[in-house]
Parts: C-alpha cells; sequence; structure tokens
C-alpha cells in the first residue's frame, strides 16, 4: 500500500512530456539546418563508435545507453535509462527542450564538442528505424 | 537586500545538523527531483552543507565526469532549493572543508566501510546508488534494509 502511494506520489511528481514534436519533425529540422538529408548508417556508426575525445568516463554513447537502443540503458550510478528507439520507447524524440537538452549535454561528454545538426538528424533516423 | 535577509532567514532556520542519518526530509522541489533525478537518486540537501551545494552547481559541465548542465532559471531554482535546505553542519568536516560528495563524508565512509559486502556493492554498482540497498532512500528513510 505503501509502495502504490509512492508509486502515484512519483507520477504526480513526473512533470508530463511537452509532446511538442516528432522524430520526424526532429529529422526535418536538423535536415534543414545542416542542409542535408539525413543519413541513418553515418548515425548508427557515430552511436557504435568508441569516440574518447570527450570526458573519460564516457567514450561512446554505448557506455550508457548499451549498443541496442531497444533496450534499456544505465547511468554510471546504475540507474535505468529508458530505451532510445522509438519503437521501445514512443515518448522518445517527443520533447524538443528535452532533446537539445540531452544532445547538448551528451555529445560534450562523449565527444568532446557539440553535435552537428547533420549529426542530429542521423542519429534520430537510425534509431527512428529500429 | 531584502532578497539577501529573506535567504539569511531560511539559512538560521535550515534543519539543524544531522542528529540522525537514518532519516532526512524528502527532496519536495519538482525540479531538483525531476533534473537531479534523472541520472541518480535526487540525494536529499540536508546531507551536505550549503557551501558543497553551491559548488556543485557551479560546476555542472564536468559533474564527476559528465556534462550535466541546465539552463540558468532551472540551475537557479535548484541550487536556491539546495542552498535553503542544506544542512549547518557535518560531523567531523570544519567549515574550511567542502566535500563534494555525500560518500566522502566521514560518518558516511564509517557506516559504510564496515557493512557494505562485494556482493552488496557488485549489485548497488556505485555508492551513488542509495536505493540499491536502503528501499526508503527516496523517501529520505535509510534504516538499514
Amino acid at each position: 500500500m505503501k509502495r502504490l502511494t509512492l508509486c502515484l506520489a512519483m507520477l504526480a511528481a513526473a512533470p508530463a512530456l511537452a509532446q511538442d514534436t516528432s522524430p520526424a519533425r526532429l529529422i526535418a529540422g536538423y535536415e534543414a539546418e545542416a542542409g542535408t538529408p539525413a543519413n541513418p548508417a553515418a548515425g548508427k556508426a557515430l552511436f557504435l563508435a568508441t569516440h574518447g575525445t570527450g570526458k573519460p568516463d564516457t567514450p561512446a554513447c554505448t557506455t550508457c545507453h548499451t549498443d541496442n537502443p531497444r533496450a534499456a540503458g544505465q547511468t554510471r550510478t546504475g540507474k535505468t535509462i529508458d530505451p532510445l528507439a522509438p519503437s521501445a520507447n514512443p515518448d522518445r524524440f517527443t520533447d524538443v527542450k528535452k532533446v537539445e537538452k540531452w544532445f547538448g549535454r551528451n555529445c560534450d561528454s562523449v565527444l568532446g564538442r557539440a553535435c552537428t545538426a547533420a549529426e542530429k538528424a542521423d542519429i534520430i533516423a537510425w534509431l527512428s528505424g529500429l | 537586500m531584502i532578497r539577501s535577509a529573506a535567504f539569511g532567514l531560511s539559512l538560521v532556520m535550515a534543519l539543524p545538523a544531522l542528529a540522525d542519518e537514518d532519516r532526512v526530509p524528502p527532496v519536495t522541489h519538482a525540479a531538483t527531483q525531476e533534473e537531479c533525478g534523472a541520472c541518480h537518486m535526487a540525494f536529499q540537501p540536508a546531507f551536505l552543507p550549503a557551501r558543497s551545494w553551491q559548488a556543485i552547481m557551479a560546476g555542472l559541465d564536468d559533474h564527476f565526469g559528465e556534462n550535466a548542465q541546465l539552463d540558468d532559471a532551472t540551475r537557479a531554482e535548484i541550487e536556491a532549493y539546495l542552498l535553503s535546505n542544506a544542512a549547518t553542519r557535518i560531523r567531523s568536516v570544519p567549515d574550511t572543508v567542502t566535500p563534494m560528495k555525500i560518500s566522502d563524508l566521514p560518518w558516511f565512509k564509517r557506516e559504510h566501510g564496515r557493512e557494505v559486502s562485494a556482493r552488496m556493492m557488485e549489485r548497488a554498482k556505485t555508492m551513488s546508488n542509495c536505493v540499491a540497498c536502503h528501499r526508503g532512500a527516496e523517501r529520505g528513510i535509510y534504516e538499514d534494509d
């Protein structure tokens, strides 16, 4: 009972996602910004590669997200990360602010630089096709 | 001026030093819960002094090896909550020292050094994963589980 109350409290505390976009709309926006069409194969390569140009604890996207975006990942502190692939997690890529926040943080952590609009389009295009 | 007076008052009224680490007031601030809780449990502010939270919130671009940057408004809001609910004193930690991790505090090391087995550590992954062993941690309840 106590646990149910806690779950309800946590649900109430979780802010609703903005649901102000979709993977397709994000891809179109990033494509327009980049001036090039999205390339899912390039997105896959970028996502699965070991970069090591960012922070030492996060050499790759797969460090936390694993190499299977349809499965859950895990933060370095042991917390579950919901799957990135929209087919496994429909909430993905439906909130512009959230997408920008995490690209901003994680490209810096993994690559040591910001991702380009083309790279964002590529990654979302690959993930959306899974 | 008024704001700094109010802030000063809120610090005076802040929690007394932790008398008992088994129970601390839970996080009651939505943005703190949401943003800090995205990667790890949102730790209760009473575990660290204000100077520690200030230092942590000033270094989010390299937050224990990851970029955890927030927009300015959210960062300021969370920092204000943490500061006004911070510990006033931490046992065995002089005011000249600014601990950056709860798991570095002397009482924490004492409590966990003896009791945490290799198997528990394997399950928890890190000392930041309170809920792995303390099932009530999110609610500020740290009785031994």
